[in-house]
Parts: structure tokens; sequence; C-alpha cells
């Protein structure tokens, strides 16, 4: 179980617990959080869950995979620290995580 | 906020993403989901593919944790089906008797696998792929040994042949036409499916015309061909498309056109109180001037949210490219747009290296893509296509010209 903090493009923010194994994306969908749009479900095929990591966790939410380098190269507003949420896993390292939303998921 | 009632007559990717988000859009009025499943609204997706090899499960399938739909204040009502609609009284009739009044009707009833109607079509393990509860039987009838005849070699069907190799089963495609994926994509895209299916192990019969199953005690062990053959087998599985679930929206007097004829904002053109979202949508798409009906969970995503945005008194969100994907193997299909009047396919990357994208153009317009493992050419091909933009063919056809370059 971990906390993760997801705060939308507006600053809106929302505290929750996820459970081990689900990914920060379903965290926010299965929670039904707006700005996470996940059109694909979690298949790495659609780079709608586009979150960008706050710095200090960058490490321990671990590196992107080719593919999904692939698709974020392609996504509006990517920064250093974007990532595709379906492809990070939530474990308790991760108690604490915060993510910001894009203005939109394109 | 609006007091208004909503009924959502359907409970699957569109009905149920259309309840979440008219609360996510501050809908303060009762929502009445109704679906037909004993369960609540699920992911169809992964049925052929993580949730077969066992790397899902139903949790995760879910859209939503079941409380959420309490916590939402959302009435979802499972395995119940809806009989009738009086348009004038505003009202659905469910089967259990119940009447329920709304101010907005959203019809999210779907789309149903066709059956073969042939000899033994209702023999035992003959299945079809469209429900969690039809991938239970699917689950149960693919192992190690098993041979499985998919009937149909389109993404379904490929999709199944695919997991149930991984599963360790014998898979023969039996396919009518001479090529696989005959309506939904170009010689060389079939050739490319063909020969990684065959890689793997999996047996195709092209031209193959199924004329009936074979049985004992009650089970299929084999399809008959035309040909007079018959291939052995310890279960089947028709993927040859599916048919829209319009027949409630017909019998309430509302234009249907192989499904419910609605506007952009996914609005009846009969009824402004009746929206109809997902696969069941007859809709406009004026990136190519047309109507017609699309079966994906984009799709499904995007009418939901313009039904609710409708609802909610939202502005209707951006037009969109409309896109799916398919995953066999180790292969990522990414579609982009649709293949509409096209005179020239052209191809992108070396397709024996598995990694590459076709390319339909119609003068210098992109109207569709097929990327396998090609992430760039869907991204800026969905771009081009929504774009409307004339592409430069010499520089889409090098591939040493990136993607952003061809685009820019």
């Amino acid at each position: 179980m971990a906390k993760i903090t997801y705060i939308e493009h507006d600053g809106t923010e929302h505290a929750i617990d996820v459970k081990n194994g689900l990914s920060v994306m379903e965290g926010a969908v299965k929670n039904n959080i707006p700005g996470i749009d996940a059109d694909c479900g979690g298949a790495c095929a659609c780079a709608t869950c586009h979150v960008y990591v706050k710095d200090e966790w960058l490490e321990k939410t671990g590196v992107r995979s080719a593919m999904e380098e692939s698709m974020l190269d392609f996504a509006e507003g990517v920064q250093d620290n974007s990532r595709l949420s379906c492809q990070i896993k939530v474990s308790d390292e991760l108690d604490g995580l915060i993510v910001t939303m894009p203005e939109s998921q394109h | 906020m609006s007091q208004a009632k909503v009924v959502i007559v359907g409970a699957g990717h569109a009905g149920g993403t259309a309840a979440a988000l008219l609360r996510q859009y501050g809908h303060e009025g009762p929502i009445a989901l109704i679906g037909d499943e004993p369960i609540a609204p699920y992911q169809r997706p992964p049925l052929s593919k993580a949730w077969l090899k066992g790397e899902a499960d139903a949790d995760s399938l879910a859209l939503k944790p079941t409380e959420f739909y309490a916590e939402a204040d959302i009435d979802f009502r499972p395995g119940a089906t809806a009989t009738a609609i009086d348009r004038a009284a505003r009202t659905v009739t469910l089967s259990d008797g119940s009447v329920l009044p709304y101010d907005h009707l959203i019809l999210a009833t779907g789309a149903r696998a066709i059956a073969l109607p042939i000899e033994g079509k209702d023999l035992d393990g003959i299945l079809f792929l469209r429900t969690a509860a039809h991938a239970e039987a699917l689950k149960a009838a693919v192992g190690p040994g098993k041979k499985l005849a998919v009937v149909g070699g389109g993404y379904i069907g490929l999709e199944v042949a695919a997991s149930g190799r991984a599963l360790g089963a014998d898979v023969v495609v039996l396919e009518r036409e001479p090529r696989i994926l005959a309506r939904v994509a170009c010689q060389a895209l079939s050739d490319f499916f063909t020969g990684y299916h065959e890689k793997h192990g999996v047996t195709f019969e092209l031209g193959a015309s199924v004329t009936g199953f074979v049985g004992e005690a009650g089970k299929v062990t084999g399809v008959k061909l035309a040909d007079g053959r018959t291939i052995a087998c310890d279960a089947v599985v028709v993927g040859v498309g599916a048919h829209p679930n319009d027949e409630l929206a017909k019998d309430a007097g509302l234009e249907c056109a192989r499904g419910v004829v609605v506007d952009l904002d996914a609005r009846s053109v009969t009824d402004p109180a009746v929206f109809a979202i997902g696969d069941v949508a007859h809709r406009p798409m004026p990136i190519y001037d047309r109507m017609f009906r699309m079966e994906s969970v984009p799709n499904a995503l995007e009418q939901a949210k313009q039904a609710a945005s409708a609802i909610a008194g939202r502005p209707r969100p951006a037009g969109e490219c409309p896109w799916q994907w398919s995953d066999q193997f180790d292969l990522k299909l990414q579609i982009a747009g649709y293949a509409f009047d096209v005179d020239e396919i052209l191809i992108r990357g070396d397709p024996a290296t598995a990694k590459f994208a076709v390319f339909h153009l119609k003068g210098d317009l992109v109207q569709s893509v097929e990327a396998i493992n090609a992430p760039p050419e869907f991204m800026m091909g969905k771009t081009l296509i929504l774009g409307r933009k004339p592409v430069n063919k010499a520089k889409l056809a090098d591939p040493s010209v990136s993607m952003k370059e061809v685009a820019a």
C-alpha cells in the first residue's frame, strides 16, 4: 500500500491509498480522479496517462522502457520528469509519491 | 447543478465510463446504470490477451472497484435488461418490471458476437469472446496439448490464437477469405501477421469455408470445411464479427442504420433526450466527412465524454482521430484512422524487422496508419490524420527522415 498524491493541472490535490501491484494510472482511474484518461487501460498504447513525477521520486519510480520513451516523445508538454503512469507499479517503496498532471492528455 | 435524471442502458466500457464521467463533471442528479451481465463494468480488451494468459485478475479488469458505484451514488443494477423505452412518457421498463423515469437516456447496449447458423452450432465447446463469462469458458478450454480452432482471421481471432499458443495449445485459424484481416488491413499487413503467427506455431487454413461442427456426446470435436475435410479440435472460438444491439432503439422508433444514428454530441437525431454511445452508435466522423459505426474502446470513451459533456453542460470535446490497438505475441499494433477512399499504400520501414508502418493515403492526405512496434509513426500519424495536412510522400517513405520532420 502506498499513499499517492495526484495533483490536477489546476492544483486540486487527491491523496489516495493505492494497493501494491496496481499501476499509478490504475490508482487514479479506479478512484475516478480527473486528468488521467488512460484510454488503452495500461497497454502502453496511447500516452493518455502522462504525469510529471516529483523530482525526489524519479529514482524510485524507475526508468522508462523503450516503448514508453517512444510514446512519450510525441506527447504534449513532455519534460524530463514525464512518465506514463501505467508503467509505474505501486509498492511500499512509493509511499508518499507525488505526481502532477499535464494540462491535457493527447 | 442539474438534478436531471439519467438512465444508462448498458454497463460496458461506454456505459460505465459515462456514469463515472457524469459524476466527475459535477452532475448531481440521479444516475441509474443498467447492465445485463452479473458484474460491474470492466475492460474487455484484456480478455483475449493479459487476462486469458493469467496476467490480469478480475480486480484489475474492473473499470472501478465495486464499491465505487454506491459511493458515487450511482444506482448500478447488474443482471437487468431494458425491455422497452416509452419516449413520450420518458421511461425505461426493465426485465424485472420496474419502470425508470429519465430526463436523459444513454443507450450503451454494445454489440453481440455473430453466431454461425450452421450444423452443430449449439455443441458445447463452441465459444465466443465478448464477455468475461465467454473468457472464463475459453480459459478452461485452452492449455498444453489442447487443440483450438479459431473461426475468423480478424483481430479477435488472431489475439486468441497468440494467447492460445502462449498457453501451449495447438491453434488453427480458419479464414473464409484468401487472406487473414481481409476486411480491415492491406495485403502487406495480412502477409506479415500470417508469417509471424506461423513462426509461432499457428496453422492457417485460408479460403476455408466452415460448413458445420461435429461432436461427440454433445461436445464439439471438429470443424467441417466445404472441401470435405474435418479439422479436429477440443474447442472452437468463433470470431466473425459483431452485430449492434440496436433493437431496443428501433422498437422505440429511433432512427437506426446498423446502429443508432447520432450527432456530434452522441445525441439521437430522432429524440434529443436520447444518446447512444460506443459499439451501438452510428456516428459522424468529420475528418472523413461521413458516418459509420466503430467497435473500439477509444470510441466508447470518446462518445461517453461527448454524452456526459452534453448532459453536464460542458463544451463538446475536441474532434478526435479514431484509433485502436492489438497485442499479439511481442507485437504491438496501433491503428490510427480508417482507410476510406484510399488510392495509395505506402510502407515505411521493413516488415522483416517487425518494426514498420503502413500508411493509407488519399492523394497526399493520410487516411489511416497501421503501426507495428512503431509508436512514432502511430503518434504522428494520428496528428496528420486529424490535421488533414498534406504530407510529403518522399519523406514519409524514408525511415531515415524522422516522423517529426515528416509532420513539420
